[in-house]
């Protein structure tokens, strides 16, 4: 059998010192009307035939040009990210509960902590969470529990609504309410936030960019936050964050995010990356696994996991939160990622991926019928008003030859924003991709009014 | 050994392992007030830096590459690699998750078919009727699966608010319980198993606020549990759930299906039972498989297959909970657990829990003169010893690291005084376990003869025991800090 080293001569053996003599007798305390009468059908495969299954299933997933982006980017990868983080000991690794033997796992866990808490500008990181939802989810818990008597968290309808959907999951049996604030046309209504922000609001929280790539600054949001007693949660794009102003400027208690463009491929949807960094008050209300440097006996410098208490192992149903395996190995590689970008590479991946959005937003705007949403500044994701329904727009635009696939149609998840696209970019794309995205979007434009004239002629 | 910031060189690059810097700055755009006043301090660094540090930092780690992994209730297994290969294929790396929802799978089809194909793999595992592949980790299943439980009752128009769970459950069962809004009661253990009277006498008192019991099976002592019937019956007799926490399907794959037993809700680790790597604490996966008539209230989007052999997403039902994780879960850890089960097939997963439940059984005849062992009977892929009397479980589990092997898990469950769990697993030889029980041996003999020389161990390590207290205290997570 794959995997099973015993030759069948140990295999008795060893029956024999356990004092049974099949096998089976082993599971005499499964009681045999519980024994299975089915079970998985399918015979086992050859290496070579789980190979070429496998290359052909993803042989059919159609190769596109994409402008999606939506929380999750397709930024490039350093050769040397997957050749470090591959490595059998980081992979085949567990947990670090026995610190002389992890010293690997556990410094790059404090390094990662490090560059985390640098790049939100915050005090300190947490060894990471599944993804940016489930860290954003966390983050309102810290704010709910710090607040003690407070449930409600105020959040901007500008943060990603996927996210948004998975904080209503998770919050659904918990003392916990969330109270939406519509946006302004993809923009904060920051009056409305500020007015939202009341004696029963634990937190606020917020996105930038936000969904619809606006950039903006929400020090006064925080200071409002603040003088209420509440706490304020920001969720940002950690590329972006290299050029953008920062968590730690604008105030914020607690800054959460999506990893995966720091060094991780989109994969159909992850593994994923969770950030999340918070001042030094609120370190004892983290979620997750922590890392401290100490020293051993011999004064030699180690890291151990700490401030275990707060963990569900110790503390069981009053912990700050279930998690226990995080994403570490995620973590690796985003941190692999960014020793190898180094500050300028990092800055030259976020000015990269803001030009080409601005060169795609110019090109796609002068396409008769188009314009931008509105005139906020954004970076590398911006929201375009088409004078069509940009869902359909979208499947004509993939169906073309170059299977385009040209942003996200906000009204899936927007009700009166049918005709809203949102375009990203990044360093990736060329100025002959924005072309054919030009190209391709101008006719599927042109062939959805036809189809509308048509029907309206019946 | 230095971080990766104390050898960062101001002003070193590695030129054009990013992209060529852009001719418009993020000033040429964007008004002053949003941007960052300066560069955030990453390391500053050759490729050649990176590579050394990474390589030498892997070289301070411990891994089932390496050596043996018998840390209990982890299923440190092999992990193939042919798993890692197909996962890191380019046709599904380079798939953006969000392209398939504007489609409706049209043209992610290869990655659809693999979901679908993992979930039906997953009910003929475990008899349950379907799985949601959304949760990241166990315990993110754990929540999931309660979650989907308060759904039920809530359903049904009650408010039960009441979760059962034995003494001997892992943390995360009482947490998960916990964020989906439950009171956990604490159901105490007799002869190592959940005690049917516990159970009785809990629903006696709370009658109809129990929502459910969350059993693992078999236990964290590596039992059976000898009474499921009769606890099955107990709950569905006031219409509450059975949870099971698959931490430990490796012992049953084939032997019993946890759906046929009765179960209602049950969620399974992909980096235990289906051989995906730890990573060193992540990332996982926890799909959580339930009955037919708990399917409406799994997250959403799931796979369907249509007539013409195509696959698509199911309607999201009205009664889902929702969204657990962004899309579809851990794409890339799912797929090396199906790679996994493509190659062991039916009959090699059924060998996979009888090598498992062998080699446990071995090592604990192996061990029964040196180690206590509270309960002399059959164990499944687990047991659990005491330290002989006057030893700690710790200073043993620090010999063995000085001698370079991997420490069982130690005092878990807290039921058992100066516990060692090991779980040896089924790709391990009878020459490993030979030699663990005689590495074992060895330093328990000198450890009695000199405590002094087990209470310094480990040495030879790039650290010996750290200050933990140091480290609570000085909270020195960052470089800044």
């Amino acid at each position: 059998m794959p995997y099973i080293p015993h030759t069948s001569e140990e295999r008795d053996a060893m029956l024999k010192a356990v004092g049974v003599s099949t096998l089976d007798e082993l599971f005499a305390d499964i009681a045999p009307d519980l024994r299975p009468k089915a079970f998985l059908p399918e015979e086992g495969m050859t290496e070579q035939e789980v190979r070429n299954k496998c290359e052909r299933l993803a042989g059919k997933n159609a190769q596109t040009l994409s402008f999606l982006g939506a929380g999750y980017y397709d930024h490039g990868i350093p050769s040397a990210v997957d050749a470090l983080s591959g490595q059998s000991a980081f992979v085949t690794a567990y947990t670090p509960y026995q610190a002389e033997c992890s010293q690997g796992t556990l410094q790059a866990i404090y390094e990662f902590q490090t560059a985390v808490a640098r790049l939100l500008d915050m005090d300190c990181a947490n060894a990471s969470l599944y993804d940016g939802g489930s860290a954003l989810f966390e983050a309102c818990t810290m704010c709910v529990r710090q607040a003690r008597n407070r449930k409600k968290v105020v959040v901007d309808e500008g943060v990603n609504p996927i996210w948004r959907k998975m904080l209503a999951t998770y919050s659904r049996n918990l003392p916990m309410e969330i109270v939406v604030v519509p946006h302004k046309n993809g923009a904060p209504d920051k009056e409305a936030l500020k007015a939202a922000i009341d004696a029963d609001t634990a937190g606020v929280v917020v996105q930038n960019p936000n969904f619809f790539g606006v950039v903006a600054d929400y020090a006064d949001i925080f200071e409002a936050a603040k003088n209420a007693k509440a706490l304020s949660v920001i969720a940002v794009n950690p590329v972006m964050q290299s050029v953008l102003k920062t968590p730690g400027a604008m105030g914020a208690d607690i800054a959460v995010a999506e990893g995966q463009s720091l060094g991780l491929p989109l994969n159909f949807g992850g593994p994923y990356l969770g950030l999340m960094a918070c001042k030094k008050a609120m370190v004892r209300q983290m979620p997750g696994r922590l890392v401290g440097r100490t020293q051993d006996k011999e004064g030699r410098t180690g890291y151990v996991l700490t401030l275990q208490a707060r963990e569900q192992h110790i503390r069981r149903a009053k912990a700050t939160s279930n998690i226990c395996s995080n994403q570490s190995l995620c973590a690796l590689r985003s941190l692999v990622h960014l020793s190898l970008l180094g500050p300028d590479g990092l800055v030259d991946v976020a000015e990269n991926s803001i030009a080409r959005a601005h060169e795609v937003a110019e090109r796609l705007a002068a396409i008769p019928g188009v314009q931008l949403l509105n005139d906020q500044p954004y970076a590398n994701e911006v929201a375009l008003l088409l004078p069509v329904s940009a869902s359909a727009a979208v499947s004509r635009c993939m169906n073309s030859a170059h299977h385009t696939v040209p942003g996200y149609p906000a009204g899936r998840a927007y009700q009166g924003m049918e005709n809203v696209l949102i375009v990203a970019c990044t360093e990736k794309q060329s100025s002959a991709s924005v072309e054919t995205l030009a190209r391709d979007l101008a006719r599927a434009i042109a062939d959805v009014r036809a189809d509308e004239a048509y029907k309206a002629r019946g | 050994m230095q971080t990766i910031f104390e050898k960062s060189v101001p002003g070193r690059h590695c030129k054009g392992i990013g992209p060529k810097p852009s001719a418009k700055k993020a000033k040429d755009f964007l008004p002053a007030d949003l941007l960052r006043a300066e560069k955030p301090k990453m390391p500053e660094c050759s490729e050649l830096d990176v590579v050394r540090h990474f390589t030498q930092l892997a070289g301070r780690n411990y891994s089932v590459d390496a050596n043996f992994y018998p840390l209990g209730s982890c299923t440190m297994k092999y992990n193939a690699r042919i798993s890692e290969e197909v996962a890191a294929l380019a046709g599904f790396n380079r798939a953006h998750p969000m392209q398939a929802l504007l489609d409706n799978g049209k043209s992610s089809q290869g990655a659809m078919q693999c979901l679908y194909e993992l979930e039906r793999s997953l009910c003929a595992i475990t008899g349950m009727k379907g799985f949601t592949l959304q949760p990241m980790a166990g315990a993110n299943g754990e929540f999931t699966g309660v979650s989907v439980i308060a759904a039920y009752h809530r359903a049904k128009g009650r408010d039960r608010r009441i979760m059962l769970i034995p003494d001997a459950a892992h943390g995360t069962n009482p947490a998960s319980a916990a964020m989906a809004g439950f009171t956990v009661v604490n159901i105490e253990s007799r002869d190592g198993m959940v005690d049917p009277s516990a159970v009785k006498a809990a629903i006696d008192q709370y009658g109809d606020q129990v929502a459910g019991l969350m059993m693992t099976c078999p236990n964290t002592l590596g039992l059976m549990e000898l009474h499921l019937k009769e606890i099955v019956a107990l709950l569905h007799g006031i219409d509450a759930l059975l949870y099971y926490d698959g931490a430990n399907m490796n012992a049953i794959l084939g032997k019993m299906r946890v759906g046929d037993a009765g179960f209602d809700v049950v969620h399974l680790n992909l980096h235990k039972t289906f051989g995906t790597p730890h990573g060193g604490g992540g990332p996982g996966a926890g799909p959580v498989g339930v009955c037919e008539r708990l399917i409406p209230f799994l997250p959403s989007p799931r796979v369907g297959k249509a007539e013409d052999g195509s696959y698509y997403f199911l309607p999201e039902d009205e009664l889902s909970i929702g969204h657990i994780g962004p899309f579809y879960g851990s794409f890339g850890v799912l797929l090396k657990a199906l790679a996994y089960i493509w190659r062991l097939g039916g009959e090699g997963l059924e060998r996979v829990a009888e090598y498992a439940v062998l080699n446990a059984n071995y090592l604990r005849v192996q061990l029964k003169d040196v180690l206590d062992e509270p309960f002399d009977r059959l164990c499944m892929h687990e047991f659990v010893a005491s330290a002989p009397h006057g030893m700690h479980a710790l200073d043993i589990a620090k010999g063995l690291l000085e001698r370079g092997m991997h420490a069982p898990t130690m005092y878990f469950p807290l039921l058992v005084h100066e516990c060692l769990m090991p779980e040896p697993t089924e790709t391990e030889s009878k020459q490993t376990l030979d030699e663990f029980c005689e590495l074992l041996r060895e330093i328990i003999a000198h450890g009695k003869e000199d405590p002094a020389w087990l209470e310094e161990a480990p040495r030879g390590l790039p650290v010996s025991r750290l200050d933990e207290t140091q480290a609570a205290r000085q909270m020195k997570l960052t470089e800044d800090l």
